[in-house]
């Protein structure tokens, strides 16, 4: 079924803040494998000349899937999560995410386009602290595989 | 301190590393990351979408390949970006662990912006598992 195009261009509500601790930054470390003092030792971090320890690149998906949710998850897109997989993933950052910041993320419907049988949703999360600095842009594209490919394949098609 | 732009030239190789993952690294990013999807956990859920068993996040084996970029840095908040395509599902059999292999090339040099575009390659036993992996980072 063809998504609803009329979300093309909606931006949705700021998420509530999101707190970065420190403990959560080390279980994310610890959950890619990266043993990077900065990520775990305020003074590793500053030695860097990061004000407190820093986040891996990829930590910013936390927030900003979380807030593609309200996009997603819309019965009335049209979207059958089931048949979802992550198909492309970028972020620009303006600088680390880092212990301490209080981070919102507003998501905006990038765009949506069919390909191949396959749904493709892209969403744009900017998250912002609570003074209006952005932190990190992240683009998501999600695919809902059609039921036309026979070889499901976690991405979308070349 | 980031990788000074005078040690870096366009065409470099940057060091490449292999990651394990098995079954208890994708329920321990799923707790990390919230993204409880059962298609990275459980295996009649992956089966029965069409899959040939669990599959890993895209996000984590995303957040391995960058490990090449950022170790290579010294500096993991020196990446000013970074995007892939996900290309294949990286399948984690049960008490098999998959090993993702990661390398990467610097594809140019701005001296004067002391920035550099990073291209980098992951695959699993041979197939290629991300496209597109790109990085920008910021050197000093």
């Amino acid at each position: 079924m063809p998504l609803d195009q009329s979300f093309l261009g909606r931006t949705y509500p700021l998420t509530e803040p999101y707190q970065v601790s420190r403990e959560k930054i080390r279980e994310f470390a610890d959950a890619i494998g990266d043993p990077h003092p900065a990520y775990r030792d305020q003074a590793a971090a500053q030695a860097l000349g990061h004000p407190d320890v820093i986040a891996p690149p990829t930590f910013a998906i936390v927030m900003s899937m979380r807030a593609s949710h309200q996009v997603v998850r819309d019965p009335e897109l049209g979207l059958d999560y089931s048949k979802v997989v992550h198909g492309e993933q970028q972020f620009h950052y303006q600088r680390p995410i880092r212990a301490g910041d209080v981070l919102r993320v507003r998501t905006t419907v990038e765009s949506i386009r069919a390909v191949a049988g396959n749904d493709l949703l892209t969403t744009k999360g900017e998250i912002l602290t609570a003074e209006d600095e952005l932190v990190v842009t992240a683009l998501s594209t999600i695919v809902a595989r059609g039921t036309a490919r026979s070889a499901p394949a976690e991405g979308g098609p070349e | 301190m980031t990788r000074p732009v005078a040690e870096v030239t366009a065409g470099m190789p940057i060091p490449a590393q292999s990651f394990p993952i098995e079954r208890a690294t994708l329920i321990q990013y799923a707790g990390a990351s919230g993204d409880f999807n059962p298609i990275h956990w459980s295996e009649q859920t992956a089966r029965a979408v069409g899959l040939p068993d669990v599959i890993a996040h895209g996000m984590l084996t995303m957040a391995m390949a960058v490990r090449v970029v950022t170790d290579w840095l010294g500096d993991p908040g020196a990446v000013l970006s970074y995007g892939v395509r996900f290309t294949r599902p990286v399948v984690v059999e049960h008490g098999i662990p998959s090993q993702l292999d990661v390398s990467g090339t610097v594809r140019s040099v701005d001296p004067d912006a002391r920035t550099a575009e990073l291209d980098l390659t992951a695959s699993v036993a041979g197939q290629t598992v991300l496209a597109r992996a790109r990085a920008k980072v910021r050197l000093a």
